[in-house]
């Protein structure tokens, strides 16, 4: 029964994996950029969230509505002063000027904030440990069941806006060919401001999702953008849904990996990633896991 | 036009004159510890590591088109490899050495399928490489996970000599890997290697062998960082995983090379040298010394990616060690046509044409 829980548990995990990496996969199907200030961020969404719920009162789930539009801001930003002008300069720079990135973000946090742990619970009172219980070994909490359906939505969402909506055929139409799309009439420069908008939205509330289940420092980036990246990798084949299935695969590799042992969280989750990078490298020979699968969905 | 005229330079007076230089510089610097003291020495050890950590970066990144952010996986493997070694009674210094070849052996299967990812997958998967290294070097009852452990072997030499046998090994150590760097890049094979990084489908297509090529270039810089390890542990002796594994090391080289110059010989030496005296200068003030670095790593990717001798490079064309090929077209042998226009005065100076390529 203790097995089944931790699986329970890893899947509800994996819901938290599959938010925070749908913004780094969309951004990657769409400009062909791993943006590695990703989780530095998440993390600074959180701060934002803390700061809010800290010094004004304001409730995590109140200040989202000012955090989630800051953060589109940020990232229409990002990709106007940054993201645009890296990628003219080949594909390295866009790796180098990120990671600069991550590390101004990391240590102006760290400058701000110092290295304390925080968290968002205490400011969702009990919402942050209510749960049902399914039997009397597993436990469903109320904010691992929101944050897993917060991330369906959000899959969800993007699907429909990339397959339905005017803009999403311009988004996929830029992200299969970036210099012809001008030619039908599409601002690719507007287009990819806008998918880095809306990724950077969903950075935000992974943030928040990610502050509230856990604790969080101004260093917490870089592990959740490794997170990210593995559960978009495992996830690679078929749909947005991937990085679902991606997410639960990784969460749930972790929770067994830590019944075994107390290292085994980390050690069981990098070793899945490994060991579907190898079986997909050497079953189907792919130049570009995350690219050539996303490339073909919706 | 007379192609007989037309030579490819890879010796200009200035290059054998700086190459003369450097090796009177490292004979110089090599009778160190005979002159300087302790703190100089000490000092100057710290330096020659991080020349060794830029140049290899760099022969990854800035030749090979392989950007890593794992490369703390070889750096932390190099001192925990002497560490083991010394445990096993290995005499301290040649562990320290015989750690990095170690560390190279592991890096070939590691090689065997990072190097199938492309850019930015690449860039993170070799993270996730060291992350997991880091966990599993945690588990070795000998390191007793973060406590760390330390090189005790190196107690059995008096505090001077053993500066001054580390300084010796790490100036052995950056000399042979600036030697062995200068002579691959200018080889045959340091031109498959730019080739591949520019459009490796076009240079299979003119025969290079992909794979084996990028696997020498990072087993190479694997062995180099590894070194780069194993001889920090040998100035801190103590050994901490999390110290060793940390993703810091990486930002420290992509500062050195971005700052010196990606893609450039010279460039990450310089860039080690100016990272040496930031650090020195600006070291205490913690947190605001990385958010500099970060931000210089940052504006330097934007504004100036070839760095500061890219751009000496390219407003001077000073190439004081070439590994590339310069084209020398004499004035005289160009097309009439020119002269005719230009209707000036001969230049009695060769014209040179560079091929970016090479």
């Amino acid at each position: 029964m203790i097995w089944l829980n931790q699986i329970v548990q890893g899947v509800l995990l994996g819901g938290y994996y599959a938010l925070i990496a749908c913004g780094l996969s969309f951004m990657y199907s769409v400009m062909g950029i791993i943006n590695i200030a990703h989780g530095s961020f998440a993390v600074l969404a959180a701060f934002a969230l803390f700061v809010l719920a800290d010094r004004f009162g304001v409730s995590p789930f109140v200040g989202l509505l000012l955090v989630l539009p800051a953060m589109a801001a940020i990232g229409w930003a990002l990709q106007r002063l940054i993201l645009q002008r890296s990628a003219r300069a080949g594909v390295l720079v866009p790796i180098l000027s990120t990671f600069g990135l991550s590390i101004v973000i990391d240590n102006l946090l760290f400058e701000q904030f110092g290295a304390d742990t925080r968290s968002l619970a205490p400011y969702i009172g009990s919402f942050s440990y209510d749960s049902w219980s399914l039997t009397d070994d597993i436990d469903v909490g109320y904010l691992s069941a929101l944050v897993f359906a917060a991330a369906v939505l959000v899959l969800g969402s993007l699907h429909l806006f990339l397959s339905r909506t005017p803009l999403g055929r311009a988004i996929r139409a830029t992200a299969e060919d970036p210099d012809t799309v001008g030619l039908v009439g599409i601002n690719a420069r507007l287009v990819n401001a806008t998918a880095t908008a809306i990724a950077m939205a969903t950075v935000g509330l992974a943030g928040a999702a990610l502050a509230m289940r856990a604790t969080f420092d101004p260093y917490a980036g870089a592990p959740h953008l490794i997170f990210a990246f593995e559960a978009a990798v495992i996830g690679g084949a078929g749909s947005l849904w991937g990085t679902l299935l991606g997410g639960i695969v990784l969460g749930v590799a972790q929770n067994i990996g830590a019944q075994i042992n107390p290292q085994g969280f980390f050690i069981a989750g990098h070793g899945v990633f490994l060991a579907v990078l190898f079986a997909r490298l050497y079953l189907a020979d792919r130049g570009s896991l995350i690219l050539s699968t996303l490339r073909r969905r919706a | 036009m007379n192609r007989e005229n037309i030579s490819v330079e890879r010796w200009s007076r200035l290059s054998v004159g700086s190459v003369a230089a450097s090796v009177a510089v490292l004979l110089l610097l090599a009778a160190g510890p005979a002159w300087f003291d302790a703190n100089v020495i000490d000092q100057l050890t710290t330096l020659f590591i991080y020349v060794i950590l830029a140049i290899t970066w760099n022969a990854l990144a800035g030749y090979g088109g392989l950007v890593s952010i794992g490369q703390q996986a070889f750096f932390g493997l190099g001192a925990y490899g002497a560490v083991r070694l010394a445990d096993a009674g290995v005499s301290v210094y040649f562990a320290l050495v015989l750690s990095a070849f170690m560390v190279g052996l592991v890096a070939l299967p590691i090689s065997a399928f990072m190097l199938r990812l492309k850019t930015g997958e690449f860039a993170i998967g070799m993270w996730v490489v060291a992350a997991l290294t880091h966990l599993l070097v945690n588990l070795d009852t000998l390191v007793r996970g973060e406590t760390g452990t330390s090189l005790i072997a190196l107690n059995a030499y008096a505090a001077e000599t053993r500066h001054a046998l580390t300084y010796w090994t790490a100036l052995g150590a950056m000399t042979a890997m600036l030697g062995i760097l200068f002579a691959l890049l200018r080889s045959p094979l340091g031109a498959a290697i730019q080739a591949i990084r520019d459009d490796d489908a076009a240079a299979a297509s003119v025969g290079v062998r992909v794979m084996r090529t990028k696997r020498i270039i990072f087993v190479l810089a694997a062995v180099g960082i590894a070194l780069a390890g194993a001889l920090w542990l040998a100035t801190t002796i103590t050994f901490q995983p999390k110290t060793y594994f940390s993703v810091q090391w990486t930002a420290y080289m992509i500062f050195m090379v971005l700052v010196g110059g990606l893609g450039t010989f010279e460039g990450p030496i310089l860039g080690a040298v100016i990272f040496f005296a930031i650090e020195a200068w600006f070291g205490q003030t913690g947190v605001w010394y990385l958010v500099g670095l970060g931000a210089a790593a940052l504006l330097f990717a934007l504004f100036l990616p070839k760095g500061i001798w890219g751009w000496v490079d390219a407003r001077f064309g000073i190439r004081p060690l070439p590994v590339g090929r310069t084209l020398r077209i004499p004035v005289t042998a160009i097309d009439a046509r020119i002269q005719a226009t230009a209707q000036g005065t001969q230049q009695m100076k060769p014209v040179s044409a560079r091929d970016p390529a090479l």
